[in-house]
């Protein structure tokens, strides 16, 4: 039970990975596929500036994914990462053509240099998802046996089963990102890039049920164990619920409802993930139990105080930040009003601020005296202790003494 | 030694040597971005503070883009972090397999704080103009916060591999787990932070007011690139020699818990009372030539005794011992920059203090401007010094590097290929600051009327 616990940490992560940094990547397909002139280069602009706010966060949920596998399930992830190693470098490597290409994005301003920095990008776009859905396939074919490397280097990931999931990752990110990006242009009223994301989302939307479909067929001629799991009891029920969900997306699409439509695609995804989850439990790898692959029980319930404590910070600043961001507080005309910057400044007092520093300023030479004899010369660790807070002090008491005063002097 | 049973049967990997170097050149690019996550969002929102005081909006142009550099740089700061991440399992599943469940979950908290610093960065950056400005300072204050809590956790790491404790062994098998003791009750990690904490601001602070120096080299010298320069050269010219004063601290801890890596920083073979420390020098057959050797030094500011007994390398077997010289050039690289470091401080302040401005000389901006990158260097060697000493052990005295790494093919193919993707981030990086600093001023109106572009 407390095995488990960590297990639905990470499913729930890889969930959020799947849709929202998958939106990313999927943005980054379109940026590829927008064609020419002035309307492609609307497009580019759109699918960029929606994301440019939200990427870094959305990225982290793979981290998270990474730090509760290695902390819970410490041989399955030296097992995976050993065998899989090719698959995740390729991965690694699109994180970082991706990661650039938002950073480059930032100082580009000629249109010669974004498009080269958008097919980067597009480039990514292609490649980490597909080696992550590789990877994915490779563990639900049970082709990960436990040890150090022991699996096939290049087949371990690259079989039917593999690819299959790999492309149905690209078609997913692809949908999803249209569909987000749909309800974006909706949000700041552009009728014209509105259609042509759903247009976008529709198509690709068929193509990812067809895809599924398929990948289906792949997975019972190639993995007939994970088939046979994910036919029976729950897992079943999860792959209908997957199925119907996607048709609802495409209904909303089709009727407007983007904000829902987002809403029950993610349910697709989830799904899957857990549909998957519920055909191998508790098998982690062949021969890995959920409870002989877990770490130590304190291991485990501090992690779970940690998730939960870190949750508790984390979803509320989530929900700031894409509070503001889908209610157009990014956006470019969405100009704070009111006091402005004045406000606060209540009129500039650099007299109090030069009176200020010459108290800073004795305080920081006492303080590097104290400081000086406690860490330095003294040898208990409580003496170093005091001793580091009172240099650290020093500096800040010295900054506080030079530059408040520097600055109103106006240099 | 202990001998440990590993999650993983170790295997033989012919490539151990560059899958190390690859350790290294990830780290290595990743540590310096890591010192402006550290120092630059403090210093960006110390301008924007001192723009809502005096109402000047130099200081706000300069927050504005001080921030755009900010998240171009936080942006590579996780990818190459990412890589890191990846190589945890990459390089060394073994190390991770067998001790994940101890030190894995300092990375899990440190997810956490990233989490909140992108999350408060993209609201930060993209919120300029756009948040009243309390909520705007109030947005920089979690990215203030988590730079140092996201460095705390890495380092309880770092600190654990050097001095590991909160689990016992037996049979060779890792049993009684404590991770919070092995992460925070370790007495080893308080110095390591603080001197790492210290070295984000010199380094950032250093490049930040070298750009300007050079600048003024170049004649470019307004009021904008006076605040510019002074802002961050008074930190890092404060923070440089106290963090003389505090690698004084770290290097006593290391005398006490590492006896090994203090014999390979000074090259001290033999163990000795009242050792002498040498400066320079090149360690051959056992011992340090062409060095200086001033007498009692080592005993005296290891131990602070005259005759304190210093352990050699003889202590242990050859096969235990990290490579001396490559650990003493690196950490004599830190402490000859630290220390000329300090010195440029010093010169900073009394002029500062006795003349209330700023220095004249063009040789004190010729200095600045190579203070940036000798801080980096320092940085990294010392790093350096860290990681090689604890060679061949990545976790110290428990589990030897060889053991930890992957039996996976390709380790060449996989360092080439990561080469060459530094190598065009570079560039990137490059082209990207060049861009970011020839933008145009925004006009010179009054406070509210000018825009942040976006
Ligand atoms: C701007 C950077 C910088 C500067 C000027 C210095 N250091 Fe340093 N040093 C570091 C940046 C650094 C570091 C990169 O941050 C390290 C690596 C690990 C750590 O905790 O800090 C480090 C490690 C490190 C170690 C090894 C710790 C270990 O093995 O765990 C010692 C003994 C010192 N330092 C001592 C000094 C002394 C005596 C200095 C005096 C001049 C000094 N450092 C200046
Ligand atoms: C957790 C925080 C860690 C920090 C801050 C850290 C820091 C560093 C740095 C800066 C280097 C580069 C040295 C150089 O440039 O030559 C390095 C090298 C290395 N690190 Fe670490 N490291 C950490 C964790 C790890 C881990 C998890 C491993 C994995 C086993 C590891 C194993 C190594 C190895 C093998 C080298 C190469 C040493 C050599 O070339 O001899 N370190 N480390
Ligand atoms: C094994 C070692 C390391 C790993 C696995 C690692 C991992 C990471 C990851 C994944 C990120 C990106 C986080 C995000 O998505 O927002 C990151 C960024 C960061 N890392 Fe590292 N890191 C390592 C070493 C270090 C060291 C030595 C330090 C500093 C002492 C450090 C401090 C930071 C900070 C402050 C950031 C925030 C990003 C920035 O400001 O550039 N990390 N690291």
């Amino acid at each position: 039970m407390l095995a488990t616990i960590p297990l639905v940490f990470v499913l729930a992560g890889l969930v959020l990975y799947v849709v929202l940094a998958g939106a990313d990547f999927g943005a980054g397909l379109w940026l590829a596929l927008s064609g020419p002139g002035e309307r492609g280069a609307r497009i580019r602009e759109h699918a960029h500036r929606s994301m440019a706010p939200v990427w870094e966060a959305n990225h982290v949920w793979l981290i998270f994914v990474l730090t509760v596998t290695w902390t819970a399930y410490p041989a399955f992830f030296g097992s995976v990462a050993s065998t899989l190693g090719a698959a995740l470098l390729l991965a690694g490597l699109g994180i970082i053509l991706r990661g650039a290409s938002y950073a480059l994005r930032a100082g580009a301003d000629g249109r010669r240099g974004r498009r080269a920095i958008d097919t980067a990008f597009a480039i990514a776009s292609l490649v980490t998802p597909f080696s992550l859905g590789a990877a994915a396939g490779a563990i639900a074919s049970e082709r990960v046996p436990v040890g150090n490397a022991a699996g096939a280097e290049f087949t371990s990931w690259l079989n039917p089963t593999s690819v299959a999931i790999g492309v149905l990752a690209v078609v997913f990110a692809a949908y999803l990102a249209a569909v987000y990006l749909a309800a974006d242009a909706g949000r700041v009223g552009d009728a014209e890039l509105e259609a042509a994301f759903r247009r976008r989302a529709l198509v690709s939307g068929f193509l990812a049920g067809a895809v599924a479909a398929a990948t289906l067929v792949v997975v019972h001629s190639d993995a007939r164990g994970l088939y046979d799991g994910l036919v029976q009891g729950g897992a079943l029920a999860t792959v209908i619920v997957s199925g119907l969900a996607g048709l609802i997306t495409l209904a909303l699409v089709r009727a407007g409802r983007l904000q829902l439509a987002r809403v029950s695609a993610a349910l697709a995804v989830a799904a899957v993930i857990a549909g998957w989850a519920l055909a191998r439990y508790p098998t982690l790898l062949p021969g890995l139990s959920v409870d002989r692959a877990a770490a130590s029980h304190d291991t485990l319930v501090t992690l779970i105080v940690a998730v939960v404590a870190g949750g508790v910070l984390l979803f509320p600043s989530l929900g700031l930040l894409f509070g503001l961001l889908l209610r157009g507080r990014f956006d470019e005309g969405a100009a704070h009003t009111g006091a402005g910057a004045a406000g606060i400044a209540a009129g500039a007092r650099p007299r109090a601020l030069v009176a200020a520093g010459v108290g800073a300023g004795r305080g920081a030479v006492a303080l590097l005296i104290a400081g000086v004899g406690l860490l330095n010369v003294a040898g208990a660790p409580w003496a170093h202790g005091i001793g580091v807070t009172a240099l650290l002090g020093a500096v800040v008491l010295g900054f506080v003494a030079i530059v408040p005063a520097m600055a109103s002097e106006a240099l | 030694m202990l001998s440990l049973a590993a999650a993983l049967a170790p295997v033989h990997q012919r490539y151990l040597l560059e899958a190390r170097q690859m350790q290294a050149l990830s780290f290595g690019v990743h540590i310096p971005l890591v010192a402006f996550g550290i120092a630059f969002p403090a210093m960006v929102l110390f301008v924007e503070w001192l723009y809502h005081r005096t109402g000047d909006p130099v200081y706000r142009t300069l927050a504005q883009r001080w921030s755009k550099v900010a998240i171009a740089l936080f942006a590579v700061g996780v990818i190459t972090g990412t890589i890191l991440s990846f190589e945890m399992g990459l390089l060394w599943p073994n190390f991770t397999a067998t001790f994940g469940g101890v030190f894995g979950l300092g990375f899990a908290i440190e997810g956490f704080s990233f989490f909140m610093e992108a999350i408060f960065l993209g609201i930060y950056v993209y919120g300029w103009q756009r948040l009243s400005p309390r909520a705007h300072m109030l947005s920089g204050i979690p990215v203030v916060i988590t730079g140092f809590t996201g460095s705390l956790m890495v380092i309880s790491v770092n600190a654990w591999m050097n001095h590991p404790t909160g689990f016992a062994l037996r049979a060779g098998r890792v049993i009684d787990v404590d991770p919070l003791h092995a992460l925070f009750g370790n007495p080893y990690l308080w110095s390591e932070l603080i001197h790492m904490y210290v070295a984000g601001y010199m380094v950032t602070g250093f490049l930040v007011a070298g750009a300007y120096a050079f600048g003024r080299l170049r004649g470019r010298w307004g009021r904008y690139e006076r605040a510019a320069l002074a802002i961050p050269l008074t930190i890092a010219c404060l923070a440089a020699p106290v963090q003389v004063l505090i690698g004084d601290w770290v290097a006593r801890d290391v005398a006490v818990d590492q006896p090994v890596k203090l014999a390979a920083i000074e090259g001290l073979y033999r163990t000795t009372d009242g050792a002498s420390e040498h400066l320079l020098g090149w360690y051959t057959d056992h011992q340090v030539r062409y060095g200086v050797a001033i007498p009692h030094l080592l005993s005296l500011l290891a131990f602070h005794s005259w005759d304190a007994r210093v352990r050699g390398l003889a202590t242990v077997p050859a096969a235990q011992r990290p490579p001396v010289n490559v650990v003493r050039i690196a950490f004599q690289l830190m402490v000859s920059i630290g220390t000329m470091l300090a010195l440029l401080g010093l010169v900073y302040l009394v002029v500062r203090i006795r003349r209330r401005r700023l220095p004249g000389s063009a040789w004190f901006y010729r200095a600045a401007v190579l203070a940036g990158p000798l801080a980096t260097v320092a940085l990294i060697a010392g790093w350096v010094t860290t990681e090689v000493g604890r060679q061949p052990w990545v976790v110290y005295r428990v589990m030897p590097t060889s053991a930890a790494v992957t039996g996976a093919g390709g380790i060449p193919v996989g360092y080439g290929a990561l080469v060459v993707t530094y190598l065009a981030l570079a560039v990137a990086v490059a082209w990207i600051l060049r861009r970011l600093a020839r933008a145009p001023m925004p006009g010179k109106g009054p406070a509210i009327a000018t825009r942040a572009g976006s």
